[in-house]
């Protein structure tokens, strides 16, 4: 198991030109689907330190989700041992929310903070908000921006470094389902 | 110590049962309050509840009454989205004579996953969990004069959540020390979190026989005892105490002893006041004390909720990893969460 400069991926290399970019598409989405005043929720932990820096940008509130409780694997991999508190210092009711992630994988992560979500309330929309997408859907789950989406090989995974500086790179496991 | 340690652990270190925090080292206690912590979030979400035991059965397994311990319980398991069911064994087969034994087994063939068990004889915890079913997570409710586990930790929840970290404190537990399942508790906890300076405050009649070798002092004048204090604990006087002439009398105990304002000034001006609940007002403390802005007699209440669905979220998470394996014990942590 170990990081590695993948050559096939030049562009991981240049992680601050992703975000930029995804700011950019960030901002055409607020545009286009005319969102007022939304609200920006980081997924633990990656998706927290990119939604910072969107809600920056955004000069919008940010939360922050912890999915432990409401993953789908807890028959098979049990409690997750580090699990730190969700937050969110607003009323999701009837807000649009930008759900932040690094990377959006099998889609599972965000089917679990959506239900987390509505645990809070009823938002008016949820707009999916990652820095990468990886060709390994598990669920009919699709990102709203996205600043890039690769496809890796089975044992790859992607992984967001941080908080400073944010660093993607692909992992390679021989564990990995 | 090792063999209470390894009744309460998986082979791989992880919890599956909670009978005491006696032999359970400082990261393992530190992660049930950090578990805990994120609990006590789910409180103020408009649903209440996570998913987490969905489709796992819970027994709450009284012999003895508790009103408090077993709604909290009742509540976190609800919470945790279990099936709960309560019994009360007084009401149940056991006053048809039916043994335990045999009406633990018959709720174990119904499939049950975890055990929350209230018993009057110490030890009645440790024993279904070492020779009963042990492939049931147990978690201990309170047994004899023995242990409370929960209480014990939902107080070390408190202390850190108002006063952070362990080792600069100075903690006082006063009252009724020999009677007390949660003392014990509550200095092994003290202990390991890295408490130093822990003082127990009463008069020598409640006081049990060498309870310095813990490394604790001892105290009965009550001044010197919270002088300084930045937690006092007051533990319930139990009446019928003083009928077995423990003591004098009430009003007596409550003059030398009662937490008034006046006395709570010797602790730090910015120390918190703690009780287990339920208070004897104007025995063990006063009530401009017990409602004043030092008390956290109530948030104790909402964090005992947080740190009993913590203890049980993680005892099932252990027993299903056990009856899991061989799965490799790292896995776990290195699997990826995307």
């Amino acid at each position: 198991m170990g990081a590695t400069e993948h050559p096939n991926h030049p562009q991981l290399a240049d992680t601050p030109a992703l975000i930029s970019h995804l700011l950019n598409q960030v901002d055409h989405l607020i545009t286009d689907l005319s969102l007022v005043e939304p609200l920006v929720i980081g997924i633990h932990t990656g998706g927290v330190w990119l939604a910072k820096t969107i809600a920056e940008h955004l000069s919008a509130p940010l939360g922050q989700l912890d999915i432990a409780f409401y993953r789908d694997d807890f028959s098979h991999n049990g409690l997750h041992p580090q699990v730190s508190p969700s937050s969110l210092p607003f009323d999701i009711n009837n807000r649009h929310l930008l759900l932040v992630d690094d990377v959006l994988m099998s889609g599972r992560t965000v089917r679990a903070a959506m239900n987390e979500l509505f645990d809070f309330g009823r938002p008016a929309s949820i707009k999916l908000v990652t820095l990468c997408s990886v060709n390994q859907r598990e669920l009919p789950i699709q990102a709203d921006a996205c600043a890039l989406s690769l496809s890796l090989k089975p044992g790859q995974y992607l992984q967001l470094n941080g908080p400073e500086p944010l660093k993607l790179s692909i992992i390679e496991s021989a564990n990995h389902e | 110590m090792s063999n209470l340690a390894n009744l309460q652990l998986t082979k791989d270190g992880e919890l599956r049962h909670f009978l005491t925090p006696e032999g359970l080292d400082r990261l393992m206690l530190e992660r049930i309050l950090d578990t805990a912590d994120s609990f006590v979030v789910v409180g103020n979400q408009e649903v209440k509840k996570v998913p987490l035991l969905r489709g796992r059965t819970v027994v709450n397994l009284f012999f003895e009454n508790s009103t408090r311990t077993r709604s909290t319980f009742e509540l976190a398991a609800k919470r945790l989205s279990a099936d709960v069911l309560t019994l009360d064994i007084n009401t149940s087969a056991t006053s048809k004579g039916e043994s335990l034994l045999d009406t633990l087994q018959n709720l174990r063939s119904m499939h049950s996953d975890m055990f929350v068990i209230r018993h009057s004889d110490s030890g009645a915890a440790h024993f279904i969990a070492s020779q009963v079913t042990p492939d049931v997570a147990i978690i201990n409710a309170g047994d004899g004069r023995h242990a409370h586990p929960t209480q014990a930790m939902l107080d070390m929840l408190t202390i850190r959540r108002h006063k952070g970290n362990f080792e600069p404190l100075t903690v006082a537990i006063v009252g009724d020390i020999l009677h007390s399942r949660v003392a014990r508790d509550q200095i092994h906890a003290l202990k390991t979190l890295g408490c130093t300076d822990i003082r127990l405050v009463g008069p020598n009649t409640l006081m049990p026989y060498a309870i310095e070798s813990m490394g604790v002092t001892t105290h009965n004048d009550m001044d010197t005892g919270i002088d300084g204090a930045d937690v006092v604990i007051m533990l319930r006087l139990q009446t019928e105490r003083m009928a077995c002439a423990f003591l004098p009398s009430a009003g007596e105990y409550f003059r030398l002893y009662g937490l008034t304002t006046a006395r709570l000034a010797q602790a730090k001006p910015d120390a918190i006041v703690m009780h287990p609940g339920p208070i004897n007002r104007g025995i063990e403390i006063e009530s401009a004390v017990a409602d004043g802005s030092q008390s956290m007699i109530l948030n104790q209440v909402g964090y005992g909720i947080a740190l009993r669905m913590a203890v049980m979220s993680m005892a099932m998470s252990g027993q299903m990893q056990q009856r899991q394996s061989p799965i490799p014990p790292n896995n776990v942590t290195k699997e990826p969460r995307l």
